[in-house]
This record gives C-alpha cells, sequence and structure tokens, in this order.
C-alpha cells in the first residue's frame, strides 16, 4: 500500500494538472468567441460574392471556353484533397476526425483506381497522414506561429491551389475541415472546391438578372477574377469554422479533464484518510498491547 | 436627395451599410460615379480610393486594393480585397508594399502573360494605394 506521503505527492500532483486543464478550458472558450466573431464577421462577404457569381456562372454557363476553375478539366483521375486541421492538440477528437475521414476517402479514391494527392493545412493532421501516406503528401502547410488566422492565409492557400490547376497536376479538388456545428459537435465534412460548385439559386430568376446586368470588362475575364477569389472565400470560411471547432472541440476535452481530476482528487483523499486512519489504529493497537504486557 | 443602399465588405468583415447619395469607385477601366438609379452592372475594381458622398458633401473615403462591384438601381455592394480608410493609410507601409511588387513583377518576367498581368495589377494597385498615402 501507497505511504502517506505518496498519497499526498499524487494528491497535489492532480491539482496542479486541475489548475491547468480549467485555465485552458477558460482560454479556449474566450477564443472560441472570438473566433466565432471572426466567423461571423466573414458571412457577408460569402453571401454577396455567392449572389455575384449565381448571376455571372449562369451567363457564362455552356460556352466552350469557361473556364476550367469552373468547369474542371473534364476529367476525373487525379484528385487533391486539402486537409484542414488544427496546430495543436489536447482537443479531444478534433484532429483525429478529420484525419480519419480523410483517410476513408483517399482510401476509397484509391480503390476506384484514382490517384490521390494530399496537402495538409495544420501541423496535426501532416503527423495524422504522414505516417499512412506519406508518398502522396504534396505539401504542408503550418500556420503555426501565427496567432490570428487572416483571409491573407486562406489566398496564400488558394493562390496555391490555383497555380497546381493551372499545371495541370489536379482534376478534382476537394477541401475536408470539421465543420462547426455546435460548440460540442464538430462535424468532418468535405466540400468540393473544383470544379466549383455553383450556388444553386432558382436558375428562372438568376437567368432574369443576368440578362439584364452589363459587364465591365467582360464576363468571362470577370469570372476568371472571380472564381480564384471564391475559391480564397471557400478556404478561409472552412480555416474559421475548423478554428472555431478546435477551440469548441478543447473547451469540451478541458472540461472532462477538470471533471476527472476532481473525481480523481476524491478518490486520492478518501483513500489518504483510509490509510491514516489505518495507521492511527495500527499505532493504537501496539501501544495497548505493549501496555496490557507490562 | 435621392439615396441608394451601398454596403462595402471586406473578406474579413463588413464596413458600410448605409444608404448614400452618390458613390465613385475605381472602376476597371477608369472611376465611376454611381448615383441611384444606375443601370445593372457588374465591375471588376482596381487599386483606389472609394469616395462616398451623403448630404452633399464627401463623408467617407476609403482606400481598396481592388475588387467587384455589384450595381442595381437601387444598391450597390462592392466586394473589397482589403479596405483601410484613407486616414489610416501609411506611406511607409505603402512604399513597402510598391517595393514587393515590383520585385513580385521582375520575378515572373518570364511566367505566362496571365500571371505577368496579375502582378502588374498588383503593382499598379500598390502604386495607388502610395498615391493615396501623399495626398491623405
Amino acid at each position: 500500500m501507497a505511504s502517506l506521503k505518496d498519497l499526498r505527492g499524487r494528491i497535489n500532483s492532480v491539482k496542479s494538472t486541475r489548475k491547468i486543464t480549467s485555465a485552458m478550458k477558460m482560454v479556449a472558450a474566450a477564443k472560441l468567441r472570438r473566433a466565432q466573431a471572426q466567423a461571423e464577421a466573414a458571412r457577408p462577404y460569402a453571401q454577396r460574392m455567392e449572389r455575384m457569381l449565381a448571376s455571372l456562372g449562369t451567363a457564362v454557363a455552356g460556352s466552350p471556353d469557361a473556364p476550367r476553375m469552373l468547369v474542371g478539366t473534364g476529367r476525373d483521375q487525379t484528385h487533391l484533397l486539402v486537409v484542414v486541421t488544427a496546430e495543436r492538440g489536447l482537443s479531444g477528437p478534433f484532429n483525429t476526425n478529420a484525419g480519419r475521414f480523410a483517410r476513408a476517402r483517399i482510401r476509397a479514391l484509391e480503390a476506384e483506381g484514382k490517384t490521390v494527392k494530399v496537402l495538409t493545412v495544420g501541423r496535426k493532421g501532416a503527423a495524422y497522414l504522414r505516417r499512412e501516406f506519406a508518398n502522396r503528401i504534396i505539401g504542408e502547410i503550418s500556420y503555426v506561429n501565427i496567432k490570428r488566422i487572416g483571409f491573407e492565409q486562406a489566398d496564400e492557400i488558394a493562390t496555391r491551389i490555383t497555380a497546381m490547376l493551372e499545371a495541370g497536376e489536379f482534376d478534382v479538388c476537394t477541401l475536408i475541415y470539421n465543420r462547426f456545428q455546435s460548440v460540442i459537435a464538430q462535424v468532418a465534412s468535405e466540400q468540393q472546391l473544383i470544379p466549383a460548385a455553383l450556388p444553386a439559386n432558382d436558375t428562372a430568376a438568376s437567368a432574369e438578372a443576368g440578362a439584364l446586368y452589363e459587364y465591365e470588362p467582360g464576363e468571362e475575364e470577370l469570372l476568371s477574377a472571380l472564381l480564384p477569389k471564391n475559391l480564397a472565400i471557400q478556404i478561409y470560411r472552412a480555416l474559421l469554422e475548423s478554428q472555431a471547432g478546435f477551440y469548441g472541440s478543447q473547451m469540451t476535452a478541458m472540461d472532462n479533464a477538470t471533471r476527472n481530476a476532481g473525481e480523481m482528487i476524491n478518490k486520492l483523499t478518501l483513500n489518504y484518510n483510509r490509510t491514516r486512519q489505518a495507521n492511527i489504529t495500527k499505532e493504537l493497537i501496539e501501544i495497548i498491547s505493549g501496555a496490557e504486557a507490562v | 436627395m435621392a439615396t441608394f443602399d451601398l454596403e462595402l465588405v471586406s473578406p474579413e468583415r463588413l464596413l458600410l451599410s448605409r444608404p448614400v447619395e452618390m458613390a465613385v469607385i475605381p472602376a476597371y477601366e477608369g472611376e465611376m460615379g454611381v448615383l441611384p438609379g444606375h443601370s445593372p452592372m457588374i465591375v471588376a475594381l482596381r487599386g483606389g480610393v472609394i469616395r462616398v458622398t451623403e448630404g452633399g458633401r464627401e463623408t467617407e473615403s476609403l482606400f481598396i486594393m481592388g475588387g467587384f462591384a455589384e450595381i442595381t438601381p437601387t444598391r450597390m455592394t462592392v466586394l473589397a480585397d482589403e479596405a483601410t480608410p484613407l486616414a489610416s493609410l501609411s506611406r511607409a507601409a505603402a512604399a513597402q508594399r510598391v517595393t514587393e511588387a515590383e520585385a513580385a513583377l521582375a520575378a515572373a518576367a518570364g511566367d505566362a502573360p496571365e500571371i505577368r498581368d496579375r502582378a502588374a495589377d498588383r503593382l499598379q494597385a500598390a502604386r495607388a494605394m502610395q498615391d493615396a498615402a501623399q495626398a491623405a
């Protein structure tokens, strides 16, 4: 049986762990609020962009030289998966979920005989996928030193994808990230980026609007400038959602850890007191039996 | 005086959303003044200054690094890549951008024409930013 001193040491160490996890929980909660506000602030741009694209897309769709980003390369052989995860751990199943989802996708695509390339965003996803798919990873992007993810980072990723598209390095591009459903629920999900899934709206209304608008410069130039922006904004949205999800997940994980530490302390304290009493009883018995012997 | 709804959004936030009398935007093919009842248009914007007029006076002027504008008779939506109020533009930052853009253009000399065009557009936007910063 552990001595009293050992037990005291263990209680103290669990107590300091609890202090750390509860502090991390508070920090995650504060950061979650900020991340949610940022995601909220990015919404108007995405909505307006969608509206503009809907009217432009219908005007250009069907023309033979529509931009590649809209219609794809016409093939379906090489898939690029962009996997977005967090930079840090201690966040429950957050990173593993996205990683597992990506792994299932890679397996499924390869079973169909497709070629898969992977671009990871975030350190944790890279570490997860490197074990099994090291030769499919063509790039790893990490923002470990950046405090606040901005549009700049999303733009950087978009530029990289665009360059790869122009070089004909892939046919279909899919984004995998943790969608923020609520503070306690993040769902690993995928979104096709290229060929661009145009916002589906009632075609009658947009056809009418498309006929009305005048374009400067022409529709096609505009679209080819607008599509990379749209790509960047989709990525930005995914980055922000993933970030908010990360803090949500971390908060939940740290809350659980704090609670578990509390339980552990209770158990250890009970054990400590029992041992102490047993020791006293033992000493008493020794004294009494010693006195009787005299 | 008649007004129309102006919305100015950057990817990071909604900057302006209110009825105004007139707005001058740096359209791709030259400055463009927009009044209520303008015919519907979608235009690309280059780097330049957006000036907003309300109550007969210029009330807001912001520098944007390019973007798009959607105009209808009753509203205008500007999607700016990056927007900064003129007052908070910094000359040093603008000069640095010009240097960076010049370097990027020089580096793109051997690339495809589209890439060169993009670099040239960025340089033009950076120069416009420098001009705006000096004027402010």
